[in-house]
């Protein structure tokens, strides 16, 4: 049981000290667009693996009780 | 206790959804799933080489149980590895009923109500010492457990019914909870079930059997799960003083917590006094905080806890809900469920955004939505893939060594045997069985001696690499650690 690989939590974007984060906070716009972008694929993404038929997929989750 | 032995059993959900019409019933898909796991121990209720438990469980729910572990991310590792286990199960699934001529996708999901409102539980064990007072252990932990949801819950979309419209609640199971404390599990759910099994040396342990936790899908919140739990037990084995905040009404107070997002809503303690879980967690965090800066910490991710704690309840308490919306689960999937919905203007009543709900907790890597967001780094994570995979089929260093060594031993041999929690038993030798009481114990002289009457393992045993054991199998955590490679037993002379 030798590394221990990462024990912290981390956040997305690698290790921003304070100041990093509030130097990006001056460029506000492009990365406000990034972002937009990126939400925007990522609910691509989601349409795209969802199966089609919300209701049906929900109702058929049917389980019998547990323990 | 500086050193704590904790376990978490899972109960999935799983679904066939063919392209059209039905699918196949639930007992019928969890016996597809489980044939890998007969052939492997021709049993569906078997231990595996890594420690852990699979089996099949009342109702026909998958489960899987974590070796006995003596580290957090040891846990959270191995409760991951129970999610890759039933994915890599899934997958072969969807090909066998392929063959049999069904088709569609079968779906593993680690969640804990269906749409029915039927429930299926994540359970937490802790080992803590038999001297420690019931009565005094169940009036702190109690109303630190109906308030945890706040920090630890998965989230659900609750849809509308009579009386209420569909509406986001902190947690899946807080609907699902009947009693305070009792002994059962099936008939009335209770939050601390007195069940005493401890699969340990019962004059010295017990073990602590909480059945009110949701699953979680983010590792970072697992952590803040198990660590403040450990660290509210801490101080009550201590025994220091707490503070009371005993509830009048424990179950209507985990309701009503539960479905008011907004973390307002008040519970009335025995005092008379009124408090919101926040003010109620708040309290037991100052009181941590306090006890770990006399006593230091006992463990290297105290600090992270304590920072991740203090965060998720200032979160709650400001609504501002982003400080945590990649840490939290609840907060997670909330922020998920509200960028779907403004994007198609959707109402919180559409089953899309059901779905949406239910599909956060699929297993599967590259369809369910937390490991989509995982992916993309919208999530924060406490473990790394090297980690999950070597859970698969690596124990921990606590008992749970003792027994996948001797699972995989045997096995290499040949040789029946059976094991469970405690026992080690070689079917050929039923009188040299071995009980091995100490969980935290990684090693057995006793069982070491029982291997060595199968032979000289070190010249008669290869460990196969990762490589080679994930060529075989349905999945890794499902084959063999050793090659034998010993000679076979000298041919009988030839008789003159």
């Amino acid at each position: 049981m030798s590394a221990q690989p990462q024990k912290q939590p981390h956040r997305p974007g690698g290790d921003q000290t304070p100041e990093s984060a509030d130097s990006g906070q001056v460029k506000g716009n492009p990365q406000a667009s990034e972002r937009v972008e990126e939400l925007d694929s990522l609910l691509d993404e989601i349409d795209t693996v969802l199966e089609a038929n919300a209701e049906e997929f929900v109702k058929g989750f049917v389980q019998k009780g547990g323990q | 206790m500086d050193r704590r032995v904790y376990g978490v059993e899972t109960e999935f959900g799983l679904i066939h959804h063919p392209e059209t019409g039905r699918g196949l019933p639930p007992d019928e898909l969890a016996r597809y799933l489980f044939r890998p796991v007969v052939e492997f121990g021709r049993s569906s209720n078997i231990f595996i080489p890594n420690g852990s438990r699979l089996y099949l469980d009342v109702g026909s729910h998958p489960e899987y149980a974590t070796a006995e572990c003596d580290d957090l991310i040891d846990l959270i590792a191995s409760d991951r590895a129970g999610e890759r286990i039933m994915h890599d199960l899934a997958q072969w699934t969807e090909e066998r009923i392929r063959d049999d001529g069904f088709n569609g996708q079968v779906y593993v999901l680690k969640n804990n109500v269906d749409s029915a409102g039927n429930s299926y539980g994540s359970h937490e064990n802790y080992l803590i010492p038999r001297t420690t007072h019931f009565r005094r252990l169940s009036g702190i932990l109690l109303p630190f457990l109906v308030t945890r949801q706040i920090i630890a819950g998965a989230g659900r979309v609750v849809p509308a019914d009579q009386e209420n419209e569909a509406h986001f609640a902190f947690s899946q199971r807080a609907d699902h909870m009947w009693e305070g404390i009792s002994s059962a599990t099936t008939r009335s759910r209770p939050i601390i079930n007195t069940r005493d099994e401890p699969h340990a040396d019962a004059a010295a342990h017990r073990r602590l059997h909480v059945i009110v936790g949701d699953s979680n899908m983010s590792s970072t919140t697992s952590l803040l799960r198990y660590g403040a739990t450990d660290l509210v037990l801490r101080m009550i084995e201590a025994g220091v003083p707490i503070g009371d905040y005993e509830l009048e009404n424990p179950i209507a107070a985990i309701r009503a917590i539960s479905h008011d997002i907004t973390g307002r809503t008040t519970v009335r303690l025995r005092s008379g006094q009124e408090l919101t879980a926040a003010q109620i967690q708040r309290g037991l965090l100052e009181r941590v905080t306090r006890f770990v800066t006399e006593q230091g910490s006992h463990h290297r991710h105290v600090e992270t806890i304590l920072e991740l704690w203090a965060r998720t309840l200032e979160a709650v308490e400001t609504g501002n809900h982003g400080l945590i919306d990649q840490d939290i689960d609840w907060a997670i999937k909330k922020r998920l469920v509200q960028q779907v919905a403004a994007r198609h203007g959707l109402e919180l009543s559409h089953p899309r955004l059901a779905q949406i709900d239910m599909s956060y907790h699929d297993v599967n890597p590259q369809r369910g939505l937390f490991h989509l967001l995982l992916t993309r780094g919208l999530a924060t994570d406490v473990l790394s893939e090297e980690r999950i995979t070597r859970a698969m089929t690596s124990p921990p260093p606590t008992r749970a060594a003792v027994r996948g060594e001797f699972l995989s031993t045997a096995r290499a041999y040949g040789a029946e045997c059976t094991v469970d929690w405690v026992h080690h038993k070689l079917i050929d030798r039923p009188l040299e069985a071995v009980m091995v009481k100490d969980p935290f114990a990684a090693q057995d002289e006793r069982v070491e001696a029982l291997l060595d009457r199968l032979g000289d393992r070190g010249a008669q045993l290869r460990e196969l690499s990762g490589d080679e054991r994930s060529q075989r199998g349905v999945t890794v955590a499902l084959t063999e650690k050793y090659a034998f490679t010993g000679e076979a037993a000298p041919p009988e002379p030839p008789l003159i």
